[in-house]
């Protein structure tokens, strides 16, 4: 299985097959509340890292999504779009946001492992 | 992010809330919570099918006592208090001497006084306005030391009733006396999520042992600051502070039911010289309800666009639960306020299409 990194934006990526699958974490949906809304990128859109591409609504606010590493959409999650309560129910599973080519794969190596991302978790 | 270590109140149900496992945050000065484990949506549409408790215990709560009370509180407001019977409640606005709106409000006719409930963002400025000028004779005596819950949704009197049978024969904006579980309070049939429902006064020291009796009724659960600003929303009701503020006058607000009909020949409240221009010539501005094509909701200070012209702003917007749709209110110039008019909200810079609809978005179902 596909070890899955984390980023301090709280989001988690998940490489495999020269594919990462991007979405937010368990923690994120938590502080973010009923989720109702999400805008995500078009398939085939360059993009770098640390740019917001994608928009999560909740209830109560706002956010958004970034780019954890660059490289080209190859598709976002449909499912998400017409269920946006995925994202609190299944965060890591059917609640995906996008798939990313990455431009260097090696960029993902430098995210954090999850008990880095515990550990961060902890610190806020 | 609010900084964690500003000082904060809290209100009497702080431990409560705490044990109930709410999400606390700052709000007017105090922690308050935002929503409890079962989260926004669950507590907006619990309050829509059933009975929710709200801590409002923040909010401000003061007597005006004296001789010609009612008469006094009018030189801060165009509502008719005079008018008021006792055992009647109404809500009003303390506008500014230039026309603005100092806060809004909730007065009650107690007989020998009269009983206000103000915004906890504003109870310090209404109090130092409302002292400012009261004639001899007439004192505001503020009460820090009561709680105030509210208890809200379509089961939530009937619920309430087996506790204080009287409350059943009340109706809505009435306030009465009454003891619940043992413990003496001040309850009136209203409230701000566009449910029947009341609103509690209680002394601070009695309000836990309250909010717990009201808690173990059937049906009933906790509901925090998320759901009571998307219930006020689908209610079409203002927030002070987003929708209606010392910029906005009554008329822009579309509130000029709150003015009295002896005060409109009167004009002797403040701002009166604004209020009278604008309803003779028709406000530049109008408050409106919008309603989003789309999913996605607008939040407070989106630009409204027709074409390339920027013709107001959104004041408060999000996802009605009830509704299952994005819902707002704001403001758009006056020949762009007619129900179905189409306007472009800049979300993030792209133009989202909306139209201005009528409000309330979910009817409101009040003991009439």
């Amino acid at each position: 299985m596909a070890e899955i990194k984390f980023t301090k934006d709280h989001e988690w990526v998940k490489l495999e097959g020269g594919v990462a699958t991007i979405g937010i974490t368990d923690h994120a949906q938590n502080a973010l509340g009923d989720i109702v809304f999400v805008e995500l990128p078009e398939a085939g859109r360059d993009v770098a890292a640390e740019e917001a591409i994608a928009v999560v609504e909740s209830v109560k606010a706002a956010s958004d999504v970034y780019a954890p590493i660059a490289g080209k959409i190859v598709e976002s999650n449909q499912t998400l779009v017409d269920d946006p309560a995925l994202a609190n129910s299944a965060p890591t599973t059917d609640g995906w946001f996008f798939k990313i080519e990455p431009s260097d794969i090696g960029a993902i190596d430098a995210l954090m492992s999850e008990a880095e991302y515990a550990a961060f978790v902890d610190a806020l | 992010m609010a900084d964690s270590n500003e000082t904060l109140l809290e209100t009497p149900l702080a431990s409560l809330h705490r044990e109930l496992g709410a999400r606390m945050v700052p709000f007017a000065g105090y922690a308050m919570p935002v929503q409890y484990p079962a989260g926004i949506m669950a507590e907006h549409l619990a309050t829509r099918a059933g009975a929710a408790l709200f801590d409002v215990s923040h909010m401000g709560q003061a007597e005006l006592v004296g001789e010609g009370a009612a008469a006094a509180l009018e030189r801060l407001t165009p509502a008719d208090v005079q008018i008021l019977k006792p055992g009647r409640q109404k809500y009003g606005l303390l506008t500014t001497r230039s026309g603005g709106i100092l806060d809004d409000f909730m007065v009650a006719n107690l007989g020998d006084r009269l009983f206000l409930v103000l915004n906890a963002s504003r109870k310090d400025v209404d109090s130092a306005a409302i002292e400012a000028a009261l004639p001899a004779g007439v004192t505001l005596k503020r009460m820090p030391d009561r709680a105030l819950l509210a208890f809200q949704g379509p089961a939530a009197v009937s619920s309430l009733a087996t506790l204080a049978p009287a409350i059943a024969g009340m109706r809505f904006m009435d306030v009465l006396a009454v003891e619940i579980a043992g413990i003496q309070t001040l309850v009136s049939r209203s409230g701000y999520t566009g449910e029947d429902g009341v609103e509690i006064s209680v002394p601070a020291e009695q309000a836990e042992a309250l909010a717990r009796a009201l808690l173990a009724l059937p049906g009933a659960t906790a509901a925090g600051l998320g759901a009571r600003d998307s219930l006020r929303l689908e209610a079409g009701l203002c927030l002070y502070g987003n929708d209606i503020d010392e910029t906005t006058s009554p008329v822009e607000a579309n509130l000029v039911w709150t003015i009295g009909k002896r005060r409109r020949t009167e004009w002797n409240f403040p701002g009166s010289e604004r209020v009278r221009e604008e309803l003779d010539n028709g406000p530049k501005r109008l408050r409106v309800g919008i309603l989003p094509d789309g999913r996605q909701p607008a939040r407070g200070h989106t630009p409204i666009q027709v074409g390339a012209d920027v013709v107001g702003d959104i004041t408060s917007g999000g996802f009605g639960p009830t509704l299952n749709g994005p819902c707002a209110m704001g403001y758009v110039a006056r020949e762009h306020a007619a129900d179905g008019t189409a306007l472009d909200l800049m979300v993030r810079g792209k133009a989202s299409p909306a139209r201005v609809a009528a409000t309330p978005f979910v009817p409101h179902r009040y003991a009439r």
